[in-house]
């Protein structure tokens, strides 16, 4: 079976006057249709840039530097303007953390929608809004009728971040890019939201790429998860796997530090030191110095280790044995 | 709306009140008028008798409360010098000056608007650095030296247009304009020009600034991220963002394009406001100089008013219930 997405060896870098902020550095990872995958990771570790990579949206003085980015076969880095154009909202949608700052406050929702709509596909005013009606109807927003007509600051959070999923479902994509979608909301509409795009991908077989720093909520909705830490991918496997036994001392400390993933009552436990600036990295590994299992061979760059038919980590001394070859 | 419009006129009303008050005090100390009215030669006879006529006579504040209850009934005294009343001679020149002022500020969006949008764009290439530079040259040189430059390059030099008076004019839409004919608007190009100078470089920075901050908000980004194409999201989403406050801030201006096409008048013999105004403050005829100064004020507030109505059907976020 051909992958859906295939990332390899992603660079994105920021070449600010400070240097070249090396923001994704290395990144690889491949997406089956239909597969949800887990993209975690503590702040500033790459997870937004890797996604707005994918879309061709980083802007200046960010670049991708390196790297490719195969969507059903076709490199997208290379695509033109127009081409990207095309693809973004159409087939590759996406839904950001923050639904009171993504949706254009001057304009009618059904104005946002209907754009949406003509900007692939040529049909009737009516038309599009008809489509607009229907979807605002399946994301749950009560009388959508009247709705439609409200500016995005009639919504509450939750409804808005509800226009922004429905508004990426318009086209049917087969793969969204959510980036935190849930983390602007407070706890009990975090729920509805994240079991309501669960149920839409799952109904339409679309795949998701679910960014978060939320190891719980990326448990609850994901196939396979990816772990980022200072731009580069150190853990990758199937979500039960990973979380029940990770291989990478990072991922480990991340568990520790989830309330809900950690043993029930137990004490939470914080990773010791600061994420590092990725700006002028050392060779080795990042996580080294925050690392409780740090070897001297660590301050050169780790390599790839199998874990499994599908789990790799990059590390010198990982959690658990690697499978032999 | 309503309770919204009713305050306005209300604080409107109290605002002219209190200019009213400095404008009569302030004019009664700087000089006598009867002095430069009459011939030097006048009798002592003579000279009682017109201050008897003009009201001279009376104390201060009986005065202020004569000319407080005439201006309640639309009458803001009659002209020494002219005879005639001092509303009717401002509205006389108020046309003229009222089209100088549009078609400045016109040419200031027309012109800064689109600059602003480039150099918003495409922050720190060389037409942006030029377009700024050229913009605080605009901010710093004297309007009037601006003026002069401009007659002597286009009028005298060129001999392209004419640098003084205003054209025939017709009427357009039962509007007295200078629009009418060719000739019409010849005549006003050079003096629109020199105070849409006065705005240009404030429209070119400031469409600028709001272009710049604009594009790095997440909406765009999310516009984007849909498939929208360039045009579209500047066109529509970026374009109706920074249209509120640059109308806002525009419509704020245009009292002071007024106030300040005083200059422009005198520099370019323009038979406006300006022009009737520093006649009248050197001839000490107060009634014309109080009408004017009100008149002035009135329009300033609303033009506020305006601006604010203006500001709620470009922004939805705002209501106008929520003003003060
Ligand atoms: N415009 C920029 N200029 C310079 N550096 C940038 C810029 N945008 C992002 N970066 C850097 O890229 C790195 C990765 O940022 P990114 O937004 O992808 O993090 P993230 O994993 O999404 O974090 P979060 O959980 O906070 O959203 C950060 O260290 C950040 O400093
Ligand atoms: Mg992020």
């Amino acid at each position: 079976m051909t992958a859906l997405l295939e990332v390899t060896g992603l660079k994105t870098h920021f070449l600010t006057r400070a240097g070249a902020v090396r923001a994704v550095d290395g990144v690889d990872l491949t997406l089956r249709a239909g597969e949800v995958l887990g993209l975690v990771g503590e702040s500033g570790s790459g997870k937004s840039v890797t996604s707005f990579s994918i879309l061709g949206l980083v802007d200046p003085p960010g670049k991708v530097v390196g790297g490719s980015v195969r969507f059903k076969g076709e490199d997208l880095i290379q695509a033109s303007p127009e081409r990207l154009r095309q693809l973004r909202g159409r087939d590759i949608a996406m839904i950001f953390q923050d639904p009171m700052l993504t949706l254009t406050p001057v304009l009618r929702i059904e104005t946002q929608m209907v754009e949406t709509v003509l900007a692939h596909e040529r049909t009737s005013y009516a038309g599009a809004r008809e489509r607009a009606l229907d979807m605002l109807a399946r994301v749950g927003i009560p009388a959508p009728q009247e709705r439609i007509r409200a500016y995005p600051h009639q919504f509450s959070g939750g409804m808005r971040q509800r226009v922004a999923i429905a508004i990426a479902m318009l086209h049917g994509p087969s793969l969204i890019l959510a980036d935190e979608p849930t983390t602007a909301l407070d706890v009990t509409i975090q729920g509805q939201v994240l079991s309501e795009m669960q149920r839409l991908v799952a109904e339409t077989g679309t795949a998701m790429i679910w960014v978060s720093h939320d190891l719980a909520v990326v448990e609850a909705i994901a196939d396979r998860i990816i772990v980022m830490y200072a731009g580069r991918v150190v853990e990758e496997g199937p979500v039960a796997e990973v979380i029940a036994r990770p291989g990478h001392p990072y991922t480990r400390g991340l568990l520790d530090s989830t309330p809900s993933a950690a043993t029930p009552g137990g004490r939470l436990r914080q990773i010791p030191g600061m994420a590092p600036s990725v700006l002028n990295l050392p060779p080795g590994c990042p996580f080294a110095p925050r690392c409780a299992h740090v070897r001297p061979e660590c301050s050169t760059p780790p390599p790839v280790r199998r874990l499994g038919p599908e789990r790799t980590v990059r590390c010198f001394a990982p959690l658990i044995p690697e499978v032999g070859q | 709306m309503a309770v919204f419009l009713i305050r306005r006129v209300l604080q409107m009303a109290m605002v002219l009140l209190a200019v009213s008050l400095v404008v009569f005090f302030g004019l009664y100390s700087i000089g006598n008028p009867a002095e430069i009215l009459l011939p030097d030669d006048a009798t002592a006879s003579e000279r009682a008798a017109a201050i008897i006529a003009l009201g001279l006579d009376r104390p201060i504040w009986v005065q202020y409360w004569v000319f407080l209850t005439n201006a309640l009934q639309g009458d803001l005294g009659t002209s020494f010098v002219y005879n005639v009343p001092s509303i009717t001679l401002i509205f006389q020149r108020f046309p003229a000056t009222l089209e100088l002022a549009v078609a400045a500020l016109l040419i200031a969006l027309a012109v800064g608007a689109p600059l602003g949008l480039y150099a918003g764009l495409h922050p720190d290439t060389p037409l942006d650095r030029t377009i700024v530079t050229g913009s605080i040259l605009g901010f710093s040189l004297p309007n009037f030296w601006q003026g002069l430059m401009l007659i002597l390059i286009f009028s005298i030099l060129l001999g392209w247009l004419p640098s003084s008076g205003r054209g025939p004019t017709g009427e357009i839409l039962g509007i007295e304009t200078s629009f009418a004919s060719w000739e019409g608007i010849r005549h006003l190009i050079l003096p629109a020009t020199n105070l849409a100078l006065f705005k240009l470089s404030l429209v070119i920075r400031l469409t600028r600034a709001q272009v710049r901050e604009t594009m790095q908000l997440d909406f765009v980004k999310f516009a984007r991220a849909r498939g929208l194409s360039d045009r579209r999201i500047i066109g529509v989403h970026v374009g109706k963002t920074i249209a509120a406050p640059i109308i806002t801030v525009v419509g704020m201006e245009f009292g002071s394009v007024i106030a300040f096409a005083v200059i422009t008048e005198s520099i370019f013999a323009w038979p406006g406001m300006g022009t009737l105004i520093i006649d009248s403050i050197n001839k000490l005829d107060r009634p014309v100089v109080a009408a004017y100064l009100l008149v002035i004020t009135a329009l300033f507030i609303l033009l506020n008013l305006i601006v604010d109505v203006l500001y709620t059907v470009l922004d939805p976020r705002v209501r106008l219930g929520a003003m003060k």
